[in-house]
């Protein structure tokens, strides 16, 4: 293919899947194109049944894709899929932890099926151990794990050979929110050693907070790819809401005409602006009121949220799709 | 290379498995013990009978309870599999670069080993009652025993990841051994049959494997039919084993 980016350590054309159900043929994913670039935090936002994880198997090697074409980690999917297993981790949603074996066995095990000795894989258990915070549950079986031990655990198995590209799915759900602070922690750690992590997720502020880039899938279609931030602003930008003591309408006559000020409303006796950028804005607004002598009331800068941009891309929230 | 230190590897961790929980080996062999005590008398009068056969109520029973423990003892290994379906072991252990024959082949080679030892229980708790078999019968009938293990678990495996569920693994597998089983003439020789069940038979692969095992007990290794016994189990395993790890290496939803 022409069209390779070197930079990309996934790259997509297309990629299809299709399931036979019953008599029916239902269409999981239907033709995403993406590129994931070497050492990002990539998410994958949808609600459930939207195709994330179906895509994440097929370029993790588990499923084979029914139509198009991807390279993952320099390799073809389609003739590659050996090349591929050695160079990526992934994580399913079920963890893949036997329960009634113990933690650091399952390690050890993981790293000989990845051709390590057994010196070698058990002092690579320990290190992933000691890196996960694991020591006191280790030498225990994973039956016994806390939600939040058993998902560090599943993760250390994905990381034993060190691999390039480690795909998450859905590496939260269902955890407290202090479990979920510490994977995030371990996936910004993982980021930080330079390996590059494919994450999906139906958590808004997990992709908000986690992830450098961001695609939001909706019925097995990417429906919007970008940085956290460029697709908040592509919906409206920020919102400024401010009210002045006196006159309002002065406040917003002084205001609609600006160039950084996409639209203007009043609104129950605020002023609502919807600029590109608020924190640019903001001063701006500031020394215009100042400079004709309007006092400034109250001021709240609002960021919209992914949510507004899946809102925006698919006519509903996340939270109704996922209901 | 890869393939014996993939096999070995996934036969080692399911071996330490079973011998975490020996009990289930117990349990194996306590069922045709069981057969071995409560039933295997009544047979003593019958033996005489014509269509019986030589060799005596448990050199004639014997074999028979071999082999259907070989076959019990493996169809239900499916349901361990089911468990770690659910647990995301198995798509755990196929995202790795780990050979695809070797994740069936090694589990299998522990419910091989596993059979064997029980059959050999078996052989041994049998002597006192009055069975008598030589030392070079007793390793080609483990042999057999072990081929129809690695048969009926290879099956079994294969059925677990193509139904997913208990529920339609455990149906599937028990209303399939039992007229097999049956249709072999394991619990009294086929020589008692009528015709039509004779004929069924002839086309079922074990009764070859029990026919076998029978002509062992009897001394008569060098019987033809104890070779084409082993050949027909040799080939047929090896179909079940490939099409196991074709399982395994397929994808499913």
């Amino acid at each position: 293919m022409d069209t390779q980016n070197p930079e990309a350590i996934i790259e997509t054309h297309g990629l299809r899947r299709v399931f036979q159900s019953r008599k029916r043929l239902v269409e999981a994913v239907v033709g995403v194109d993406l590129s994931v670039r070497r050492g990002e935090i990539f998410g994958f936002l949808g609600p459930n049944g939207a195709g994330k994880t179906t895509t994440l198997r097929m370029l993790a090697t588990l499923l084979p894709p029914s139509g198009g074409t991807a390279r993952v980690a320099a390799c073809d999917l389609a003739t590659q899929p050996d090349k591929i297993r050695e160079r990526i981790g992934y994580v399913g949603q079920a963890g893949g932890a036997d329960r009634e074996i113990v933690g650091r066995t399952e390690l050890v095990f993981q790293g000989r099926l990845y051709g390590l000795t057994v010196a070698a894989a058990k002092k690579r258990a320990s290190e992933l151990i000691e890196m996960l915070e694991l020591e006191g549950a280790a030498d225990r079986k994973v039956g016994t794990y806390s939600g939040g031990q058993k998902r560090r655990l599943d993760i250390g198995l994905g990381l034993v050979h060190n691999p390039q590209l480690l795909f998450l799915d859905e590496p939260t759900t269902g955890l407290d929110p202090q479990s979920r602070a510490r994977v995030w922690d371990e996936v910004r750690r993982m980021h930080d050693r330079g390996t590059t992590v494919f994450l999906t997720t139906h958590y808004l502020d997990e992709a908000d907070a986690l992830c450098d880039r961001v695609s939001i899938i909706d019925y097995g279609k990417i429906v919007a790819e970008g940085t956290p931030e460029d697709l908040k602003r592509a919906v409206a930008g920020d919102v400024v809401t401010l009210s002045v003591v006196g006159d309002q309408q002065r406040a917003f006559d002084l205001l609609r005409d600006q160039p950084f000020v996409r639209e203007a409303r009043m609104e129950n006796g605020v002023v609502l602006l919807y600029v590109d950028r608020g924190e640019v804005a903001m001063p701006a607004i500031l020394r215009l009121l100042d400079g004709a002598s309007l006092q400034l009331q109250t001021v709240e800068l609002h960021r919209p949220s992914l949510d507004d941009v899946f809102l925006r891309q698919t006519g509903r929230t996340l939270r109704e799709a996922a209901a | 290379m890869k393939l014996l230190r993939d096999t070995w590897l996934v036969f080692g961790r399911y071996m330490s498995l079973l011998l975490h929980n020996p009990v289930w080996i117990a349990l194996g062999v306590l069922q045709p013990l069981l057969y071995l005590i409560l039933f295997a008398p009544l047979l003593k009068p019958i033996s005489s009978m014509q269509g019986f056969g030589p060799g005596g109520a448990y050199n004639v029973f014997v074999p028979g309870l071999l082999v259907q423990l070989g076959m019990f003892g493996a169809a239900g290994v499916g349901f361990s599999l089911i468990a770690e379906l659910r647990m995301g072991v198995i798509e755990r252990l196929r995202v790795t670069p780990v050979s695809r024959v070797a994740l069936l082949l090694g589990r299998a080679l522990r419910d091989v080993i596993s059979i064997v030892v029980q059959s050999l229980i078996l052989i041994l708790l049998a002597l006192p009652f009055g069975l008598s078999i030589h030392a070079v019968g007793v390793i080609v009938v483990l042999l057999l025993i072990g081929l129809i293990g690695l048969l009926t678990a290879s099956t079994a495996y294969a059925v677990a990841l193509w139904a997913r569920d208990e529920n339609t693994y455990a149906p599937l597998i028990f209303t399939s051994t039992l007229p097999i089983l049956l249709l072999s003439g394991v619990l009294l020789p086929l020589g008692f049959a009528p015709q039509w069940l004779r004929n069924i038979a002839a086309i079922n692969p074990l009764s070859y494997a029990v026919d076998a095992a029978r002509h062992i007990f009897n001394d008569n290794l060098g019987d033809p039919s104890v070779a084409k016994g082993v050949a027909i189990m040799v080939v047929l395993s090896v179909v079940a084993v490939a099409i196991g790890a074709r399982q395994f290496g397929r994808a499913v939803a």
